[in-house]
């Protein structure tokens, strides 16, 4: 044993004193120094946003992505460790089209946040795996409850949300977030409000090239998952972006 | 019904149930069955065609299943043999395609991938000796061409100008063939089909008079709503026979 450390940090099979978990709160961590994800449920829809920070100059754009389909009804944005949450959204399709060939009908939102939230659960409870470190936000729609948006933690609880981000920017976005109001945005101006979030809360001094990922499920898309089209994304941030250069221009004349 | 036995048992014996002594068998026959499908590939697309009937045995005991099924937006199947070995096959090909659409990278499974797909599992079934006991024509458009193939129980699977199944095989085959020219419009098509429909309808007892016609063109796939056939049953052959004398109806 090093001199840092109190010897419960090393597995999620034993508490601290105080009853913590250390592992997983150093999976949090993990996902705290990961490019920001939000979502929105809003009007018709639900739209999610990540920051995906690129580490070489040399990557091919949309390499390596952070929203992935997992349903014709449902999608996830990962933020945290890439691969873990790749694992968690092939976990997602494999429960999407498992209950489809059991019930024949398309899984509801909440079944498959709960189902994903018990497969990262079960990853704190054995000394020989480590927790996910990843959160996964999960847009779906189902004829029941409409529109729904899930965050999905390492820790192994899902809660359903209006407006959630978690990331490097995760405080910020929030209080961006509790500024809009869910019952009237549409998910065409959801677009533009998670970009400006995207855009503001990204740390230029230390990330400088990021892309910017966004998936929806709404009525434009016929409840359908989708990657939201790039020309919206790119308008959406572009637009951000002037806004962003217009107010340090303000800032810099005061 | 399709008579086809791979080794002699009687039903009971069908499903699953090992014989003491004897090697363990699976489903060698077929219970609830479609019969024919009929396919002509024409000069601005494909068109397929089928009776909506489900026999249990010689019992007509479903007169309204659709035997279609669309897989994508320019590919559909019509399908005769077992009803619930073809449902397998419709919640196989769905996940396919689910596993298609999640992907998100922009490729889509074309109709000659799918026979291939139905192909590669059709002939794994089989050797395993646990068929899916159908046969399956696929139909699509792709890259300006119609797409017509086959694939049965066995795993042979090949394309052709024309094509039917069950016993249209039969009835049905050598009309088609004539009709056929590579000229042919789907909207002529359809009525040639619906044509040799009534000839099954008349000659081959699992066949209903309500039938269902689908077609694939540039323009997407379309399948027709279930209509009823006109017949005549004032025929002087169907009325007095044939062959009056031999108490022959033909």
């Amino acid at each position: 044993m090093t001199s840092i450390g109190t010897g419960y940090d090393l597995s999620t099979t034993t508490y601290s004193p105080d009853g913590r978990v250390f592992q997983i709160e150093y999976a949090q961590k993990a996902i705290e120094n990961s490019g920001t994800a939000i979502g929105v449920s809003c009007k018709d829809g639900v739209v999610m946003a990540v920051e995906k920070v690129v580490v070489s100059k040399m990557l091919v754009p949309g390499t390596m992505r952070r929203a992935h389909l997992v349903d014709h009804h449902s999608g996830v944005v990962i933020s945290g460790l890439i691969s873990d949450g790749r694992q968690l959204a092939t976990r997602a399709r494999d429960e999407c089209s498992s209950y489809k060939s059991v019930y024949d009908s398309p899984i509801p939102g909440h079944v498959l946040a709960e189902r994903l939230a018990n497969f990262a659960h079960v990853y704190t409870l054995y000394a020989y795996v480590r927790p996910f470190g990843c959160a996964a936000l999960l847009g779906a729609h189902d004829d029941i409850n409409g529109y729904q948006l899930y965050l999905v933690e390492p820790s192994g609880v899902s809660y359903r949300y209006f407006g959630a981000a978690v990331g490097k920017g995760k405080q910020a976005a929030k209080t961006a977030l509790e500024k809009l109001d869910f019952k009237t945005l549409t998910c065409r101006e959801a677009v533009k409000e998670l970009a400006k979030i995207i855009v503001d809360v990204h740390d230029e001094t230390k990330d400088k090239l990021y892309e910017l990922e966004m998936c929806w499920v709404c009525e434009e898309s016929k409840n359908k998952s989708q990657l939201v089209p790039q020309d919206l994304v790119d308008e959406a941030r572009k637009a951000a972006e002037a806004a962003q250069d217009d107010d340090s221009d303000m800032d810099d004349d005061e | 019904m399709s008579g086809l036995r791979l080794t002699e048992g009687s039903r009971g014996l069908a499903a699953s149930v090992a014989v003491e002594g004897a090697p363990l068998t699976r489903t060698q026959v077929p219970y609830v069955t479609g019969s024919s499908v009929l396919g002509m590939k024409c000069a601005d697309g494909v068109v397929i065609a089928c009776d909506t009937m489900a026999s249990y045995g010689t019992l007509a005991r479903f007169k309204s299943l659709s035997r279609m099924h669309q897989v994508s937006p320019n590919c559909i199947l019509g399908v005769g043999g077992d009803y619930s070995d073809f449902q397998q096959l419709q919640t196989m090909v769905d996940a396919e395609m689910t596993a298609q659409y999640v992907a998100n990278d922009g490729l889509t499974l074309s109709p000659k991938a799918i026979h291939s797909f139905l192909a590669r599992h059709m002939y794994h079934r089989r050797c395993k000796v646990d068929p899916l006991w159908n046969t399956v024509i696929v139909a699509g458009f792709d890259k300006g061409e119609g797409v017509l193939s086959l694939v049965d129980l066995f795993g042979t699977a090949f394309s052709s100008d024309v094509l039917a199944t069950g016993f249209g095989l039969h009835l049905g085959l050598p009309l088609l063939r004539n009709a056929h020219r590579p000229d042919i419009t789907v909207a002529e098509a359809k009525g040639v089909l619906e044509d040799i429909l009534k000839v099954l309808f008349y000659r081959d007892a699992r066949t209903n008079d309500v039938v269902q016609l689908a077609s694939v063109t540039a323009a997407g796939v379309e399948i027709g709503k279930m209509t009823k056939l006109k017949t005549e049953w004032g025929y002087k052959s169907f009325v007095e026979g044939a062959r009056v004398g031999d108490d022959s109806s033909w």
